[in-house]
């Protein structure tokens, strides 16, 4: 196993443990943010909701159940490899971590992957709330909202899970160049909460999506 | 120039009234601030030979102090300022009835009797007005300053505003809610004559026909009546009676049938739909235009609780 | 710490090269991650949009003085409010203290050497000036007609302008709002000096840690907003438009959660900065300190919660209105204790009349009257009447240009000579500090009674009977721009020929003046303890304070 490098203590830091705690508490802070943005996002959505229920349960019926179950459970696979690459590495094992690294990044490229191709199929269904809606008659309004609720809310998950893909590989070329050890791992926490996060919103976007008004 | 602006409406007095101790409490706090800020630099600037001597240490009985007094004074105002526009939201039940479909950039008023006129309202006076209000396109806003009044009036939905003149003269009318390049332009007067001269004013500017004629035309034309009169061959919700009266929901609750219900029923029916009916009725959004939707309005609530027209 | 020891510390500090000396090329600039280099490129920066902003306004008050509007065209009447709004609003008062002066100050009053987070503090510029290109590009092409406030569907279906670009710029400033937010928040816990406890931190502290709370928790909500408001443009769907099956209440309800909040981003560093400026200049200890840092706090808090009073004729329910008016009274007490905490603080001092205690004195009066006149809108019957009129521009520029401007002077002067090591000329300071007050007092005070008298806002032309106090406010405008351009003028010079500023010339506690003016690039050599509160000027007569 190589020495791990020692991490540089920016000038502005005591120690070590002082600059590790903070990039902690700025990322938490920063979810603080992000939790406002899709909060605002789904508040909006659940007041539409009340004034177009039946609009917005036709909508939602005309989802691919199937793509998001399955990409439900490849985000939670995802947060379960990305924990245990933090696990590994609590005990020094990098090229564990490396893989769980990896693996948690093919795991984020399936999801959009099977998100793109359910984007696709819902366009080709006509189910872009803009022109030609599959949806007619007294219901098309209260649809076409629902879907573009849709189609935003999974845009900026999209775009979030892109930016944690990125994350993820680079931290694992960080790792491969032995950047962390069981001492010191602090960037591995901090992109572990991002990523929580992150699937944390799809739990969320899940029965918003495919679940409420399905049965009706 | 004007430096004053004219009470005239039943409102506009108490309003002012408002307006003035506001005015009255600011002035006071303003005294106090600028009193004592001109006294203390003066009196303690750095070169002045004033003795200071020892300095209040304990704050918290000057800071209680300030604290409870500016509560109690703005919780008056609270008061004041909210009886005062809850009444103006509750429209006397005899107010004659005038409907405004604001459009980018006129205002267009429709009488009961069908007369019409754009950027001019001609009311009587000491008799409360109650406008019902739409837009065709972007929100407007209906503002006499001498009434003290102002709505926003909105797209898709109906607003109202009502007031009761007690001056006659011309008042002007703005539009207060940006609305586009001439925005500035939508402007208009509101005259307020005596009841003969009003009464002389609706009888030479009547002309198609009242408003409820016009309506009855217009049911009849776009298949109203094919569902909603007796003998019709679908089961459709009885339309004698109907304004003003509780309506039972497929959903449990219980709505009151006034002007939005009505309105909202013909352009969006699936929204609402009324207890033990299926929901077949086709939605007229985008077939009906606002003025149409105006005199459809009047003409059901017209209908007395016999025969159902 | 003991004598011995600050001389050793003083030596050492003299020794380094100032933070202007500590790498002379452009890319030493524009790549820096020092808080002070950052904070001057932000100046720079926001001067810039000051200006343009206040051209827009010029342009304004000159089609005002003739009732049929000077300039021909409603439409580009129409599209210089917009962008009036828009720069002033996103460019100039959202950043103005936090990212010029707090970037600054902020780890020297904390005895820090740098913000937690200085390579995003770098980005949070890049973002800002990102943003600035975006909207003077939207500028350029034409425009935006729709005022700084984007209403629907006026924005998304009839607007004739560049809304999706506009409203793209305005949504990356939010980011580096954000950012800059966030850093604050985490240096403020993190980074305080040994002893520094909470209460014991300057004024100006705990306004920017109010302020950067709002600004991370709320701005969120604009994104999100002008997101939707982008989707509905671009594609024609019916999220806030009616026609399309859409709310347009539920756009303002969004835009008006984050939109109130932000007034109290942009005034609550100026309170901080008065809080600074008046203990010194009175040589006397800020009274009521734990009341004036609490009220910070409390205007933050009960801030998110009146979002509703801009909405009282809008159809909302009179309930909401009710409950919305109550709480906006609400918000007003903590702004009033802070005022008589000031004079109180003032009573008995020994008072100096530099520059910047000019801009704070003009503060207090000018802030006071524009929040006694927040109450005449808050009072629900006398808003229908002042609603969307001129009555309304009156109150904000009041609290914005009378007390945000004066106090971001204000702070500019105090700190000057720490910022760029020079002394400002002092008589032509407060020669403008004084024509400010009157320019402003002219331009603005005639618009309560135009606003009371029903002239709305935003409005190109106006019946006659309303042109006197146009013209009078036309007229103050005119002033209020020389007495802009004096600082840009004389602070210009002082760079280059002002007299050597003195680590502290005006005899004042804090940490930030046991630096040399200016500090060195990593502030603080030795790091400072702190052992007492900020404000302990001398408080018997026994033992004079000031040379």
């Amino acid at each position: 196993m190589p020495d791990a490098i020692a991490p540089h203590v920016d000038f502005q830091y005591s120690d070590v443990r002082h600059q590790a705690d903070t990039a902690i508490a700025g990322m938490w802070l920063f979810l603080a943010t992000e939790m406002l943005f899709f909060g605002g996002l789904i508040l909006a959505w659940l007041f539409c909701r009340h004034w177009q229920q039946a609009g917005f349960d036709a909508g939602s019926r005309e989802t691919l159940i199937a793509f998001g179950t399955i990409n439900l459970v490849v985000l939670l696979t995802a947060s379960l490899t990305f924990a245990a690459g933090l696990a590994w590495i609590r005990l020094g094992r990098t090229r564990r971590l490396v893989q769980c690294c990896w693996l948690t990044a093919a795991l984020g490229m399936l999801f959009l992957m099977l998100k793109s191709i359910e984007w696709y199929t819902d366009i080709a269904g006509r189910l872009f709330p803009a022109g030609a809606f599959k949806l007619t008659g007294a219901e098309a309004d209260g649809a076409r909202l629902f879907w573009s609720f849709y189609f935003v809310s999974t845009g900026l998950h999209a775009a979030h899970m892109i930016a944690g893909v990125g994350l993820l590989c680079w931290l694992a070329l960080r790792a491969r160049q032995g950047s962390f050890s069981a001492q010191w791992h602090t960037p591995v926490e901090v992109v572990g909460l991002y990523w929580s996060f992150v699937d944390v919103v799809w739990i969320m976007l899940y029965p918003l999506i495919y679940l409420i008004g399905r049965g009706a | 120039m004007r430096f004053s602006l004219p009470e005239a409406s039943a409102n506009a007095a108490q309003t002012d009234w408002l307006i003035g101790g506001l005015t009255a409490v600011s002035l006071a706090v303003l005294a106090l601030v600028f009193g004592l800020l001109l006294f203390y630099v003066v009196r303690y600037r750095h070169n002045s030979p004033v003795v200071r001597g020892d300095l209040a240490e304990k704050s918290f009985r000057f800071e209680i102090s300030w604290t409870a007094a500016t509560l109690l004074v703005f919780l008056g105002l609270f008061v004041w300022g909210s009886v005062l526009y809850v009444r103006l939201y509750q429209p006397p039940t005899d107010a004659l009835k005038i409907y405004i479909v604001a459009k980018q950039w006129m205002w267009k008023a429709e009488y009961p009797g069908g007369q019409r006129e754009i950027n001019t309202l001609h009311v009587p006076v000491n008799k409360p007005v109650e406008l019902v209000m739409t837009s065709q396109d972007v929100i407007h806003d209906f503002f006499v300053p001498a009434f003290r009044v102002k709505r926003d009036v909105l797209p898709g939905q109906y607003e109202t505003l009502w007031f009761r003149p007690d001056r006659p003269g011309t008042y002007h009318l703005f539009c207060a809610q940006f609305c586009g390049t001439s925005h500035a332009a939508m402007v208009g007067s509101v005259v307020v004559m005596p009841n003969a001269e009003f009464q002389d004013w609706l009888g030479t500017n009547g002309n198609d026909g009242t408003l409820v004629e016009e309506g009855s035309r217009l049911f009849i034309q776009y298949g109203c009546s094919g569902c909603h009169r007796d003998h019709g061959t679908v089961r459709a919700p009885s339309l004698a009676g109907l304004y003003g009266s509780p309506v039972p929901l497929s959903d449990g609750s219980t709505v009151t049938a006034d002007d939005r219900y009505i309105r909202d029923s013909i352009l969006n029916p699936g929204g609402q739909v009324v207890a033990s009916y299926a929901q077949v009725m086709p939605s007229f959004a985008g077939v009906i235009g606002e003025d149409d939707l105006v005199k459809l309005l009047a003409y059901i609530e017209s209908l007395g609780a016999e025969n159902g027209g | 710490m003991s004598d011995h020891a600050q001389t050793a510390a003083d030596d050492l500090t003299l020794a380094q090269p100032s933070y202007l000396e500590d790498g002379v090329t452009l890319r030493s600039w524009l790549l820096s991650t020092d808080h002070k280099r950052i904070a001057i490129l932000y100046m720079v920066s926001i001067t810039v949009f000051f200006f343009l902003g206040g051209a827009a306004a010029a342009l304004i008050r000159y089609n005002l003085i003739i009732p049929q509007g000077a300039l021909a065209s409603a439409e580009l009447y129409n599209r210089l409010f917009s962008m009036h709004g828009v720069l002033m609003v996103w460019f100039f008062l959202v950043p103005a203290v936090p990212v010029t002066i707090g970037n600054f100050i902020l780890p020297l009053m904390l005895g820090a050497r740098d913000l937690a987070f200085p390579r995003l503090n770098l980005l949070s510029w890049y973002l800002f000036v990102a943003a600035g290109i975006a909207v003077v590009a939207a500028l350029f092409a034409g425009g935006i007609d729709t005022g700084w406030t984007f209403y629907e569907p006026l924005s998304s279906d009839y607007a004739q302008g560049h809304v999706v670009l506009a409203v793209t710029g305005v949504f990356i400033a939010g980011f580096s709002s954000i950012a800059t937010g966030l850093n604050f928040i985490v240096t403020i816990h993190r980074l305080r000096a040994p002893g520094l406890t909470w209460y014991r931190l300057p004024i100006f502290v705990w306004s920017l840690y109010s302020t950067s709370v709002i600004m991370v928790l709320a701005t969120p909500v604009l994104a999100i907003t002008l997101v939707l408001l982008a989707f509905e443009t671009i594609f024609h769907v019916g999220v806030f438009d009616p026609r399309l099956g859409g709310d347009p209440l539920l756009f303002q309800h969004m835009f008006w959660f984050y939109s109130h909040p932000a007034v109290y981003i942009m005034i609550l560093p100026g309170l901080g900065v008065v809080s600074e400026i008046i203990p010194v200049f009175a040589r006397k200890t800020l009274f009521g300190y734990k009341f004036v840092a609490w009220a910070s706090v409390a205007i933050a808090v009960i801030g998110f919660f009146v979002w509703g009073h801009h909405m009282f004729v809008s159809g909302q329910s009179a309930y909401a209105s009710v409950l919305f008016s109550m709480l906006s009274f609400l918000v007003a007490v903590p702004s009033a204790i802070k005022v008589f905490n000031w004079l109180g603080t003032l009573h008995k001092g020994h008072i100096r009349f530099d520059a910047p205690m000019l801009y704070a004195l003009g503060f207090i009066g000018l802030f006071t009257m524009g929040g006694l006149t927040g109450l005449f809108l808050a009072a629900l019957a006398a808003d229908i009447q002042l609603h969307d009129t001129y009555f309304v521009i009156a109150h904000f520029h009041y609290i914005m240009v009378g007390g945000m401007v004066s106090a971001y002077f204000g702070a500019l002067h105090y700190w000057w000579p720490k910022i760029s090591g020079r002394m400002y000329p002092e008589m032509i300071a407060r020669a403008a500090a004084l024509l400010m007050f009157v320019g402003f007092n002219l331009t603005f005070f005639p618009q309560f009674l135009l606003g009371y008298l029903g002239m709305p806002r935003r409005y190109h032309s106006y019946p006659p009977e309303f042109q006197l106090l146009n013209v009078l406010s036309s007229a103050g405008a005119s002033i209020l721009a020389v007495a802009y351009l004096m600082p840009l003028a004389y602070l210009t010079w002082s760079l280059l020929r002002g007299s050597r500023a003195p680590a502290n010339p005006w005899h004042a506690l804090g940490l930030e003046w046991q630096t040399p003016s200016p500090p060195a690039a990593c502030n603080f050599v030795v790091t400072p303890v702190v052992t007492g509160p900020p404000y302990a000027y001398p408080t018997s007569e026994a033992r004079p304070f000031d040379a």
